[in-house]
């Protein structure tokens, strides 16, 4: 394995921990406390920082190196991840992003961009961090006394955090705080892969309280010691709210390297440990002895002592209520520590599930497992056709084999196609990314909601996906939603809301994008494409196809050109692009309520639901996401129209005929549409046509074959299949059969010529 | 086929020779997949005459081409007794119709004879040289020439 091999799997890992990141992230925005999600979070930008140190990308180890930093102080919870800090984080999780692909792909990043987001998160980093020697366990005795403490405001604007006095249910929190006794005995292998004990320990250190002893006594003498052995074992007693599972999270990096005890104590244990041999800080005063006091009868205390007392009270007050910052979120961490303790283990239970075991394969494997699996559906169907025709019974045990073979062909089928099957998560998550950014750029508040982004897809789909659903974000924020000051006057809540929805129905995946914003400007919709000759001024159009009318090529509303959309190259390119995958898109729009664009894709490009027919005695498949209907034209509805144009009517209205025949140039003249089927099909310009065929074959999956493979293109033919009896048919491509009607040339005239 | 495997490097080769009419030729062995019989192609819309169509080669789209019709002699009426020379250029995989495989020819370097300079432009860009063998006079095919379109039209 090569340095490049090792390298692509760092990066590959680094994508999961992005997304891990940028889940943990949106996790804690969204309120969740839980200290194993902030782990979580740190553990992905850790890691992308060791493992990009180990390829020396400086830029991206410094990035991570502030950011582990600022998180760090979340972690130790110094740091209290309201709005503002995550935001900035979530912004710092883009950057990291991006450092991530320029140290992969070159290129280069903004670099004024990332160097604020140093200065933000480290004055996040060192805007409240305490201290050091004021301990933590003091403040809660503090709190009692210091009735209205001065909140805690620092230069770098941290916002002190509100906290109620109840928390401190108990007065002595330190003695509540589980305590751990920690053997930690590093082996050689830990020094030779470049651990550092000294780190290890003061790591620990971060999570409470802590006393240590080393222990020397394998330390052999000079001469017969091993430069490189280990001999040192430590001893820790450590007192934390944050769990065994924070202790061993330490070792997390060295655990196969050293011999870890990690033993919980019991709380008598504790008093006698923490009294015996802790060397911490001493708590620089005593308040229940000022308590105690306070208590006492007046006329127990000398008036002036008492006044002394009380100012010293208010001094440690003082001093204390710099610590209760930090003692507030200790002990709610404590607190949620309990309360949470079902949620733990449900968490618990629902990492196990997710840490399924799991195997990175090549997808070039995977194409050609689904290849075969593919041959094996048209084998067996050939198979099956033949054994029909040859057995004139047909119920013997040859059929009933043969029916098994089938069911299990297509579970084998089922299965394949599920590996490459991904859940649209990451494809959501990125979109995130977007809407920030463009709530940024455009001074708007907007809140991005997702469902359902665990559904799968074929990874083809989710790939081409992503370009569409950006440009549609944009929209959607750009145009859509309005800003912050009018939707306050409209009654809406300031924060506009996008929404995200993927589900499954009917075999195919169907995504929802809406908003709430303005809704389409029918008026101006319509003025523009009058302005832009797409329609006639007096057309009359329904809500529906104004609506539709954005979809067309060379369309904006946006009153100005911005940055982000509206150069007019906007929803045509969308449209086509899900078109291109075999997918659909509509629009509905509510004026004042929002637009819903919704998005019907297949869930797999390797097989397509199509429609077999025959036309001019060849077989050819027409996917049947096209056809609308289909209807047996009767004489008397069809209608000569100019020199060649046919028209066919259907419910009073009038459809051109397209002649597919013709148009492949299987015959050189249009055959009699009363002897074949009509297909109605809706195309690119949203137009209905009629497609003669002669006659249907019936309906069926073919699975997809490239004809561009070892062919070229053929104008009119999305590609070929393979049927039943072995033969290739041809896949029709309606669009351009369909624009090939309207009089633009499927073919340059020269091959024309020579084919005919 | 113990000779495919003799003596490919001291200037030796190894070409396949089959007939077209009353004509023969030949191909590199080396970009020989296999032969395989005649077997009804679809065919392909707006396509040149000499495209017969597409076959399914275990499970890939074949295109077959007449190669009589592609030298630009008569178009070639496929019966069962015809066979599809399957060859790789390039990375396509595409099939030559032509009546039958005549000979596997090892032949060296000097054998082959350039293309007398009495022939029109047309065929010498298919013909790479002629060779004598037994009183036969067989054309070497320059395959890279038969399907310049490929490239050409994919653009």
């Amino acid at each position: 394995m090569d340095m490049n091999e090792i390298k692509e799997i760092f990066f590959q890992e680094c994508e999961e921990q992005l997304a891990e990141l940028e889940s943990g992230l949106l996790r804690l925005n969204d309120g969740d406390r839980d200290p194993e999600t902030v782990n979580a979070v740190f553990r992905a930008v850790h890691s992308i920082k060791g493992g990009a140190g180990a390829f020396g990308l400086d830029d991206l180890v410094s990035f991570a190196h502030v950011f582990e930093t600022t998180l760090d102080c979340v972690r130790s919870n110094k740091l209290e991840p309201n709005q503002d800090v995550l935001k900035v984080m979530l912004k710092s999780a883009d950057v990291l992003a991006d450092l991530t692909n320029v140290a992969r792909d070159g290129g280069s990043v903004d670099q004024a961009r990332s160097a604020q987001l140093i200065r933000e998160l480290e004055a996040l980093a060192k805007g409240e961090a305490p201290p050091a020697a004021a301990p933590v366990a003091a403040a809660p005795k503090a709190a009692p006394v210091a009735a209205a403490p001065a909140p805690v405001v620092s230069d770098d604007g941290f916002v002190p955090v509100a906290f109620s006095f109840d928390d401190f249910g108990d007065d002595d929190v330190s003695a509540d705080l589980p305590a751990y006794d920690v053997v930690f005995k590093p082996k050689s292998e830990l020094y030779t892969k470049g651990n550092e004990a000294t780190l290890l320990l003061r790591d620990l250190s971060r999570l409470g309280e802590m006393s240590i002893h080393c222990n020397m006594d394998s330390l052999p003498p000079l001469d017969q010691m091993d430069p490189e052995a280990a001999y040192f074992s430590w001893k820790v007693s450590i007192k934390t709210d944050k769990g065994e599972d924070a202790v061993r999270s330490v070792f997390e990096f060295a655990e196969w390297d050293c011999d870890l005890e990690v033993a919980a104590l019991e709380s008598g244990d504790v008093a006698e440990a923490t009294g015996d041999d802790l060397p911490m800080q001493p708590v620089p005063f005593d308040l229940s002895a000022l308590d105690d006091e306070l208590d006492a009868p007046l006329g127990v205390v000398e008036e002036e002592e008492q006044i002394a007392a009380v100012q010293e009270a208010v001094a440690a007050a003082e001093a204390a209520s710099n610590v209760v910052q930090m003692a507030a979120s200790a002990s709610r961490g404590a607190a949620s520590d309990k309360g949470a303790a079902a949620a733990a283990a449900q968490n618990n239970a629902q990492q196990a599930s997710a840490a399924a075991p799991t195997i990175r394969v090549d997808l070039d494997r995977v194409d050609r497992l689904i290849n075969l699996v593919g041959e094996l559906v048209i084998n067996q169907a050939m198979l099956s056709q033949s054994v029909i025709e040859n057995d004139s019974n047909g119920v013997s045990s040859i059929n009933m084999g043969l029916e098994e073979l089938q069911q299990l062909t297509r579970e084998i089928q089922d299965s394949v196609m599920a590996i490459r099957a991904q859940p649209v998560k990451p494809v959501f998550q990125r979109m995130a990314r977007t809407v920030r950014e463009i709530a940024d750029i455009t001074g708007k508040s907007v809140r991005l909601v997702t469902e359902g982004e665990n559904t799968e897809v074929d990874k083809t789909v989710i790939d081409k996906l992503a370009e569409p659903l950006t440009h549609m974000i944009r929209n959607a924020v750009d145009h859509g939603l309005e800003m912050p000051e009018k939707r306050i006057a409209a009654g809406k809540n300031a924060e506009g809301t996008v929404k995200l929805t993927a589900k499954h129905r009917s075999g195919r995946i169907v995504i929802e994008l809406s908003d709430d914003g303005a809704g389409i400007n029918r008026e101006k919709v319509r003025q523009k494409a009058i302005d832009n000759d797409l329609i006639a001024a007096d057309a009359n159009l329904s809500d529906e196809e104004i609506d539709n009318l954005i979809f067309h090529a060379g369309f904006s509303t946006a009153d100005k050109v911005s940055d982000l959309s509206g150069r007019g190259v906007g929803m045509d390119v969308v449209k086509r692009s899900i078109q291109a995958l075999g997918g659909r898109i509509n629009i509905s729009s509510k004026p004042g309520h929002g637009s819903v664009f919704t998005m019907s894709l297949p869930l797999t490009l390797a097989v397509l639901d199509g429609m077999v027919v025959t036309v001019a005695g060849q077989t050819l498949v027409v996917p049947l996401t096209a056809i609308v209907e289909t209807l047996q034209p009767d004489a008397a509805a069809i209608h000569s129209f100019g020199a060649t144009q046919r028209l066919i009517s259907i419910r009073n209205s009038f459809c051109p005929l397209v002649d597919v025949g013709r148009i492949l140039n299987f015959r050189a003249t249009q055959a009699n549409p009363v002897e074949g089927v009509a297909l109605l099909v809706e195309s690119e310009g949203g137009g209905q046509r009629a497609l003669m065929v002669d006659a249907i074959q019936g309906q069926r999956q073919v699975v997809i074959k490239s004809l561009e493979a070892n062919y070229t293109h053929v104008p009119g033919i999305a590609a070929a299949t393979i049927l039943g009896d072995g033969r290739v048919a041809l896949i029709l491509d309606v669009d351009a059969v369909v624009s090939a009607s309207r009089g633009q040339s499927l073919h340059t005239e020269t091959s024309l010529a020579a084919a005919g | 086929m113990t000779l495919l495997a003799k003596n490919l490097t001291n200037g030796e080769r190894e070409l396949i020779a089959f007939r077209i009419g009353d004509q023969e030729f030949c191909v590199n062995v080396m970009s020989v997949r296999e032969i395989r019989g005649w077997a009804p192609a679809t065919p392909m819309p707006h396509a040149p005459q000499y495209v017969l169509g597409v076959i399914n080669l275990r499970g890939a789209v074949l295109p077959i081409i007449d190669l009589s019709a592609r030298l630009g002699m008569k178009p070639a009426e496929p019966t069962v007794r015809h066979v599809i020379i399957v060859t790789q250029v390039r990375n396509r995989v595409v099939g030559l119709l032509v009546e039958a495989v005549s000979d596997i020819l090892t032949i060296k370097d000097e054998d082959i004879q350039p293309t007398p300079d009495m022939t029109s432009e047309f065929e010498r860009t298919f013909a790479r040289g002629i060779l004598a063998i037994e009183g036969r006079m067989i054309c070497l095919i320059e395959l890279e020439a038969v399907f310049p379109h490929i490239e050409s039209e994919a653009a």
